[in-house]
C-alpha cells in the first residue's frame, strides 16, 4: 500500500509539470490551430534563465524562499520574452500560408534552440553563454524538507510545486472563461477573421497567448529544475513529446484537457514502471494513449465540431 | 551530353574508391608495400601526429577531459625528450559530446584527414565500439585509455586486429564487485539498476548477477534507466519495498549521483555499488553526500603510495592544479604505450606500430603493469574505493 502511494505521490509529481507544459501547446493550438513544436525547448531555455538569474543573485551561497521567487518570475518573464520573439519572426511571416509551413518552422525554431545551446560559448562566465551540451546543475532555491506521513515521503519541494501549477491552471482557467482578454482569445480561436472584424487585435491577442503559454512552460522548468537538477540543451525534448500527447489526449485546445491529460500521463508512467517493465516506461504510455485515442479520437475532453461543407 | 560524360567519370572514381577499400579486406595479411600506401603519410616531415577522440563536453564531459589531461602530459614529457626517433609528437585532440556517431566522425577525420600515426580513446565503451572499425578498416592502431566492455576489442569471435586497451575489462570488474559484495560485505541481496542504453552499464551488470549468484548470493530485482533520464523514482519506489542489502548502480556519474539523491529522499538507506564509470570528482560535487558507503571498482587510487603513483599526482598537480582522477592516470598510460611502441616499431606506419603494440609486455604504467594478452587487453588489478563523508577512500585492491 505504502509502494502504491509513493508511486501516486510520485506520479503527480511527474503529472504536473506535463500539464502545465500541455496548457501551452493547448493554448497555442487552440488559438492558432498551431501545433508549437518548439514549445518543449522553450522549457528548456526557462530552466538555463533560471539558472543564470540563480547564479546571478547568488543562489548557491545562501538559499531563501525571496530568492526563489526571483528565479521564478525572472525565468518566466525570459521565456515569455522569448515566446514573443519565436511568434514575431518564425510563425507571423508565415500565418497566412498554409499551416504545414507553420509547422516546419516549428520544428525548425526547436532545433535552433537545441543546437544553438550547444554551440561553444560567445559569452564566458561561470556559467558560459550558450553553455554547450555539459549537464549543468541547478541549486537548490531553498531548504528542503522532507514528510514522512503513511511512510510515504514527501518534500516540500512536491508540494510548492503541486501547489504552485494547480494555482496556475486555476488561474489560467479563470483568464480564459472569466476576463476580456480570454473572451477575445476564444474569439480569435473561434474564427480570427471575423473576431478581427469585430475589433478584436488579433495580433496583440496571439503575442499574449504565446507570452502566456511561454511563461507556463518556464515555470515547469523551474519546479523541475528545483528537485532534479541536471540540465542540458536536450531536456526539452522529451517533456515536450510527452507534453504534446498529454495535450492530445485530453483534446487539444481544451484547458481542462491538457491539465487531466498530463496527469494521467505522468500516472501512467509511474505505474508501468513500477509494477510492469521499467524499460518500457515511455513505449507503454504511450501506447496506452494511442488505444485511447483510438476509442475516442477527439481526445478525453475534446468536442467534435461539425465541419460545414 | 556533357552532363552525360562527368556521370560516368564521376562513376568510374566511385567505382575506383569503393575498389581500393575493399582489397585490405581480401587480403589479411597485407605485404609491406600495401599497408605504406594507406598509412605512409602518417609520419612524414619531423613531427609524429597522434589523435585522441574523448567527451571534452557532454554528459560525461570529466571523462575527456581528465583523459586529453594525461595525455598532454605525457605528449609535453616525450617532446621535452626531444620526442620519439628525434621527431616531436603533436596531438589532435576531437570532441565527440559523448555521442557514439560523434566518435566515429572524429576518428575518421583523424585517420584520413590528420594522418594520424596512432590514435587513442575513448573512456566510454559504446564510442570505442564504434571507433574500432575505423581503426581496422584504416589500418591505422587505435588505444583505447579505459573501455572496459570486452567486445570493444572483438569483431564477432576475432580479435579486431588493431584496436588495443590498457584497462581490464568488465568481466574481471563485475566479478571484483560481486566478489566484493558477497565475501567482504557479506551481502546477500543485492537489487540492480542499469542502464540500458549503455553496453557498458549492460556488460558489468550481467558480469555481477553471474558471479553473485555463483557465490550465493541472490538477485533481488534488476531494473533500468536510461541515460539522460531525469525521474529515478519509480525504479527505486519499486526496489524499495525488495528490501535489498545494497544497489548495484554501473552507470556513469551524472546518474549515478542523481539516482543516489532520488534514493535518499525516498528513504532508502542501503549502501550502493559501482563500477569506475563513477570516477569523476563531479560524483561527490553532485551527489552532496547522497552516496556516503558506496563501493565502487576502478583503476587506481590516488592514495597508492608506490612511488610511480605519487610522482605522477605531484606532476598532475602542477600541471592542472587538481588531483588525476583514473581517466587521467589511463589517458597517460594509453599515450605511454603508444610512444613506447613507436619508438620500438621498424618503421612509421600503422602495421608497424601496431606490431609494436601487440608486443607490449610488463609496460610500467602508472594504473599498474599493462602485458596485453592475446584479445589485446591489460590484465591488470582493480582498485575498490569506498565513499565516506562524500570522499572517496581506497578500500582494497583486488587481483586477476
Amino acid at each position: 500500500m505504502t509502494e502504491f502511494l509513493q508511486h501516486l505521490v510520485n506520479g503527480l509529481s511527474v503529472g504536473t509539470i506535463y500539464a502545465l507544459i500541455a496548457l501551452g501547446y493547448t493554448m497555442v493550438y487552440g488559438v492558432l490551430k498551431l501545433i508549437n513544436f518548439a514549445h518543449g525547448d522553450v522549457y528548456m531555455v526557462g530552466a538555463f534563465a533560471g539558472l543564470y538569474v540563480a547564479r546571478g543573485i547568488g543562489v548557491d551561497a545562501e538559499p531563501s524562499i525571496f530568492k526563489a521567487g526571483i528565479v521564478f518570475v525572472g525565468s518566466i518573464l525570459i521565456c515569455a520574452a522569448l515566446g514573443v520573439l519565436i511568434e514575431r519572426f518564425a510563425y507571423r511571416p508565415l500565418r497566412q500560408r498554409a499551416r504545414l509551413t507553420a509547422l516546419i518552422t516549428a520544428i525548425g525554431v526547436s532545433f535552433l534552440l537545441e543546437y544553438g545551446f550547444q554551440l561553444p560559448p560567445i559569452i564566458n562566465g561561470e556559467v558560459p553563454f550558450p553553455p554547450g551540451p555539459t549537464p549543468r546543475f541547478f541549486p537548490e532555491p531553498f531548504a528542503r524538507v522532507d514528510f514522512e506521513p503513511l511512510g510515504v515521503h514527501i518534500s516540500n519541494y512536491d508540494l510548492v510545486s503541486l501547489i504552485v501549477a494547480v494555482g496556475f491552471m486555476f488561474a489560467l482557467q479563470y483568464i480564459v472563461y472569466r476576463t476580456k482578454f480570454g473572451t477575445a482569445m476564444r474569439a480569435v480561436s473561434f474564427d480570427a477573421g471575423v473576431a478581427g472584424l469585430m475589433g478584436v487585435n488579433v495580433n496583440r491577442v496571439i503575442v499574449w497567448t504565446f507570452a502566456l503559454g511561454s511563461g507556463l512552460a518556464a515555470a515547469a522548468a523551474i519546479l523541475v529544475a528545483g528537485s532534479r537538477p541536471s540540465i542540458n540543451p536536450l531536456l526539452g525534448l522529451l517533456p515536450g513529446i510527452k507534453a504534446f500527447v498529454a495535450a492530445v489526449f485530453g483534446g487539444i485546445g481544451n484547458v481542462q484537457g491538457a491539465m487531466v491529460g498530463g496527469l494521467v500521463l505522468g500516472l501512467a508512467e509511474e505505474y508501468v514502471a513500477g509494477y510492469l517493465l521499467s524499460s518500457y516506461r515511455d513505449g507503454i504510455a504511450f501506447a496506452l494513449l494511442i488505444i485511447i485515442l483510438l476509442l475516442r479520437p477527439e481526445g478525453l475532453f475534446g468536442r467534435v465540431r461539425a465541419e460545414k461543407v | 551530353m556533357r552532363y552525360a560524360r562527368a556521370l560516368s567519370m564521376a562513376m568510374l572514381a566511385i567505382g575506383a574508391v569503393a575498389c581500393k577499400d575493399k582489397e585490405p579486406e581480401k587480403a589479411p595479411a597485407p605485404t609491406a608495400a600495401e599497408t605504406k600506401t594507406s598509412a605512409a603519410p602518417s609520419a612524414v616531415g619531423d613531427t609524429i601526429t597522434i589523435g585522441h577522440v574523448g567527451s571534452m563536453t557532454g554528459n560525461e564531459a570529466t571523462f575527456g577531459q581528465s583523459t586529453d589531461n594525461g595525455i598532454k602530459l605525457a605528449v609535453d614529457e616525450i617532446n621535452k625528450k626531444n620526442g620519439i626517433k628525434g621527431k616531436k609528437v603533436v596531438l589532435k585532440t576531437y570532441d565527440d559530446q559523448g555521442k557514439p556517431e560523434e566518435a566515429a566522425v572524429a576518428s575518421t577525420r583523424l585517420v584520413t584527414q590528420d594522418k594520424v600515426l596512432v590514435y587513442l580513446g575513448e573512456v566510454a565503451s559504446s564510442r570505442s565500439i564504434a571507433m574500432g572499425p575505423i581503426a581496422d578498416s584504416n589500418k591505422i592502431p587505435m588505444i583505447s585509455n579505459a573501455s572496459t566492455n570486452p567486445k570493444v576489442t572483438k569483431d564477432g569471435d576475432k580479435t579486431r586486429p588493431f584496436v588495443f586497451r590498457v584497462c581490464f575489462i568488465d568481466p574481471f570488474q563485475g566479478t571484483v564487485m560481486a566478489k566484493f559484495a558477497a565475501e567482504n560485505k557479506k551481502f546477500k541481496k543485492v537489487a540492480i539498476l542499469r542502464d540500458v542504453g549503455n553496453d557498458y552499464s549492460v556488460g558489468l551488470a550481467t558480469f555481477f548477477t553471474n558471479k553473485f549468484k555463483e557465490l550465493g548470493g541472490e538477485i533481488v530485482d534488476d531494473v533500468s534507466y536510461k541515460a539522460g533520464d531525469q525521474d529515478f523514482k519509480a525504479q527505486l519506489t519499486k526496489l524499495k519495498s525488495k528490501n535489498a542489502e545494497a544497489f548495484f548502480v554501473p552507470g556513469y556519474y551524472t546518474e549515478v549521483a542523481l539516482i543516489a539523491r532520488q534514493a535518499r529522499e525516498l528513504g532508502i538507506k542501503a549502501p550502493f555499488l559501482g563500477g569506475d564509470g563513477w570516477d569523476s570528482a563531479k560524483l561527490y560535487e553532485i551527489a552532496k553526500g547522497a552516496l556516503d558507503g558506496a563501493y565502487f571498482s576502478t583503476h587506481y587510487s590516488a592514495e597508492d603510495t608506490s612511488p610511480i603513483v605519487q610522482e605522477f599526482i605531484t606532476k598532475y598537480k602542477g600541471a592542472y592544479n587538481s588531483v588525476p582522477d583514473a581517466y587521467g592516470v589511463l589517458g597517460y598510460d594509453a599515450a605511454n604505450v603508444a610512444f613506447a611502441a613507436i619508438d620500438k616499431a621498424k618503421e612509421l606506419t600503422g602495421q608497424a606500430v601496431r606490431d609494436a603494440i601487440e608486443e607490449t609486455k610488463g609496460y610500467k604504467g602508472v594504473s599498474g603493469t599493462i602485458t596485453l594478452d592475446k584479445d589485446h587487453n591489460a590484465v591488470k588489478s582493480a582498485v575498490v574505493i569506498g565513499v565516506e563523508k562524500n570522499v572517496g577512500k581506497f578500500a582494497a585492491t583486488i587481483s586477476p
